[in-house]
């Protein structure tokens, strides 16, 4: 047993960080704490990573990947964490790529795959439906054979920045007489399809992120199903598993620790730094042996992974641990900043072109707060993961 | 023992929520926060019509003689419906320094423009250094001629954009945070010297910071004695924090309804999820947060005229309640609403704001045990 890195993890370290030193741009992350950030910005670090050829260090080289270890992957994400670039998008790189290159055919992995590396094509996940969050499998939107269509009508919803998507992968029901399960295909549609509407939905803490979709009569050609007609839940649970063995996001709950403590360390109690206080002191101390906690976890996973055994079930404690500690830190962070919790930073259309009262480390504190409450309702509720615990782990 | 309300408290609730249900329903409101003024003065003036306004004022004021319980049944009604117009500001925390603290022409000079709506008011207590110590202050009110001289910085001044009169609390005399020396003052708004920027708030509410340069000030312009403000300050702050937590209760009974019933009607799995047993608790939970948190609401309204140390230990009790419920029950009604509850579109996510700001004002629950720990 071993928890340290060898000489030459460590001069991989050096390397990226280097790396990210000098090639991540400046202004991107002053416009990402402004709430500024265009759809072209969310693109620039990927771009810049596929240029080098990082961009997906988890695929297998013949598709793109970097051929690193599980550690050098590890030490990869930590570093960006650490230099809080922008975060890469998952819908392509992390959901659909991997459903493509292991169930897609060969036209398919030709014809996507390219796209995704690049970033010319914008892929959003058609899986929840009004009536299907947390029972997926229970979905209604159609898909009907009409010749090499298929025909699909429904309605999708909590899609994530459908408004800048190419492309949606889709969970469908080709057959409504079997289990639910085992009436599900797997499609990949051209959001410029005539019969597609995106309309957006504004959450509560004013941000535009996610959207419904509306689809009706939306001809989809049958060369665009991924694998074999009602065999989808089979790739949307591979998609999910990988989903949430990426959820736990240590490194970066690791960086918001940092900027907690920072904030803390700036705001004064009685005339002294909060941080020096016993309560608030004993809550960050708290934060961050769970956040250890789940560091270890973590890397037990990997290490497991690493000899070949997929994530499993147990993924499902990374996702409930590392979401409550995300969620956490923003709480503790509206504690923080005190009074100044109550500004609301103005976003869409109005964003950048208000005054906005206090130290800039407190501007959008509460919003974020607000924001990070849906981490425990995606990818699965955090009281679904516990049945997956129950089930699978401790057969109950 | 009696914990029942008189036919004329129980009058004046339903009136309230006549008032509020037909003039104040979640889409009303949505457009009056998007308003360019951010309230309406139409509802206001039927506050004021209603004597709502007028009602903790004694009948020689021209008020009701309502107490605290009158008070926390039209804070609570506020509550349910998330009414943004500054009720706490101008007739809790401004009406309590006048009839309180304030000299028998300051209120005659100042207490009609309440009690008939032409007057909004606005507290103007905290500054970034002080977070919630209400003692620690940099602003300065200097001695000049008979009046002063005001120079100092105000943070998140709630309601501000909307006031006309402001109440101010200076340091007359003493050291940064010496409980000594804090004066308390009426200043307009308008007066020369004194600068806002204006914004809104995350629950729906307007704030502003406040510059104060050189602003003079007449003799009248001083609420009790001075140097002696800070007692003053304590016990009308607590009122507020007594009226706020009928709010927060207003607040967390409208969504445990509605979880409650979403619960009861949202099907997964071919059941409504309100049939999970985990569910189930996690709503018992919210109950008793609940109820816990209309308790010592009772508790605290019933006890602002006992002493010092009983007083605020009620109070901050009162507000550590509510500040742990406010979190609990507005964080679990979002997570049983699951997507729904995170969008703006539900009532859901603006009740969950309105109790996280409500656990900032006068002070979160660490502010609030270390002073119920330190109460005498």
């Amino acid at each position: 047993m071993d928890m340290s890195f060898s000489p030459e993890e460590l001069a991989f370290r050096e390397e990226v960080r280097a790396f990210i030193a000098d090639n991540y741009p400046k202004d991107l992350a002053n416009r990402r704490t402004r709430g500024e950030m265009s759809k072209e910005d969310i693109l620039t670090w990927h771009r810049i990573l596929y240029k080098k050829g990082w961009v997906v260090p988890h695929w297998p080289v013949e598709y793109g990947g970097t051929g690193w270890t599980i550690t050098q992957r590890f030490i990869w994400n930590e570093e960006n964490a650490r230099a809080e670039t922008q975060a890469l998008l998952p819908f392509g790189l992390s959901m659909v790529g991997p459903v493509i290159f292991n169930y897609g055919n060969e036209e398919q992995k030709k014809r996507f795959l390219p796209g995704i590396l690049s970033a010319d094509d914008w892929w959003c996940q058609g899986y929840s439906e009004p009536g299907a969050g947390s029972d997926l499998a229970s979905l209604k939107t159609r898909a009907v054979l009409d010749g090499d269509h298929y025909v699909v009508n429904g309605h999708k919803i909590w899609t994530t920045l459908a408004q800048y998507a190419d492309w949606m992968f889709c969970l469908v029901r080709t057959d409504n007489n079997v289990k639910a399960q085992e009436g599900i295909s797997f499609l990949l549609i051209d959001m410029k399809t005539p019969g597609i509407t995106v309309r957006p939905i504004i959450t509560m803490d004013g941000a535009h992120e996610v959207n419904e979709v509306f689809l009706e009569d939306v001809r989809v050609p049958v060369a665009n199903r991924i694998g074999e007609e009602n065999k989808g839940w089979t790739y949307a649970k591979f998609l999910l598993g990988n989903e949430r063995s990426g959820i736990a996001g240590v490194a970066r709950s690791k960086k918001a620790i940092e900027r907690l403590k920072s904030i803390a360390t700036a705001e004064l109690m009685d005339g002294q730094p909060l941080i020096k206080t016993d309560e608030f002191a004993r809550k960050v101390a708290e934060l961050e042996i769970d956040l250890s906690a789940l560091e270890v976890t973590e890397l037990r996973t990997l290490a497991a992974e690493s000899k070949g055994k997929g994530p499993g079930p147990e993924a499902s404690i990374l996702k409930i641990k590392g979401t409550e500690i995300q969620q956490r830190i923003t709480e503790l962070a509206v504690e923080a900043v005190g009074n100044y919790g109550s500004v609301e930073v103005p976003t869409g259309e109005m964003a950048g072109n208000d005054f906005i009262a206090g130290p800039a480390y407190s501007n959008g504190a509460a919003q974020n707060y607000f924001n990070m409450r849906k981490t425990s309702i995606y990818g699965g509720s955090n009281e679904i993961q516990h049945n997956i615990i129950a089930k699978m782990v401790l057969g109950l | 023992m009696d914990f029942s309300f008189t036919e004329e408290q129980t009058l004046l609730r339903n009136s309230v929520q006549g008032l509020l249900a037909a003039k104040y329903d979640f889409d009303t409101r949505r457009k009056i926060v998007k308003s360019a003024d951010g309230m309406s003065k139409a509802v206001w003036a039927q506050f004021a019509e209603m004597g709502l306004l007028a009602a903790p004022f004694s009948e020689e004021q021209g008020g009701f003689g309502g107490g605290a319980i009158e008070t926390m049944i039209v804070m609570e009604e506020m509550g349910r419906n998330l009414v943004v117009e500054p009720y706490v500001e101008t007739v809790v925390l401004a009406g309590g320094f006048l009839r309180e603290g304030a000299s028998k022409e300051q209120q005659a000079a100042h207490i009609p423009g309440i009690v008939d709506g032409s007057a909004i008011w606005a507290f103007a207590y905290a500054e970034p250094q002080g977070r919630y110590n209400l003692a620690d202050l940099v602003t300065t009110a200097k001695k000049d001629g008979a009046g002063y001289t005001l120079n100092g910085y105000k943070a998140v001044v709630l309601g501000a954009p909307w006031a006309q009169k402001l109440i101010v609390t200076a340091r007359t005399s003493g050291g940064q945070r010496d409980r000594d020396g804090i004066s308390v003052f009426i200043v307009d708004k308008s007066a020369a010297g004194v600068s806002t920027r204006d914004y809104p708030t995350v629950d729906g509410r307007r704030a502003s910071e406040i510059t104060f340069e050189n602003v003079k000030l007449g003799a009248d312009a001083l609420i009790g004695t001075e140097g002696k403000g800070l007692p003053l300050v304590e016990k009308i702050t607590d009122q507020a924090i007594a009226a706020l937590s009928a709010e927060a209760v207003g607040c967390m009974g409208e969504l445990n309804k509605a979880t409650v019933e979403y619960c009861k009607t949202r099907k997964q799995f071919g059941v409504p999820i309100g049939k999970f047993q985990v569910l189930q608790h996690r709503m018992v939970d919210m109950f008793m947060a609940y109820e816990q948190s209309v308790s010592m609401t009772y508790m605290v309204n019933l006890k602002l005229e006992e002493n010092e140390a009983e007083r605020i230990k009620a109070a901050a009790g009162a507000k550590v309640q509510i500040g742990k419920a406010g979190r609990y029950v507005g964080q679990q009604a979002v997570q049983l609403h699951g997507g729904m509850g995170m969008t703006d579109e539900l009532n859901v996510g603006h009740y969950f704001k309105r109790l996280t700001m409500i656990d900032t004002q006068f002070g979160n629950v660490d502010h609030q045990l270390k002073r119920y720990s330190t109460a005498a």
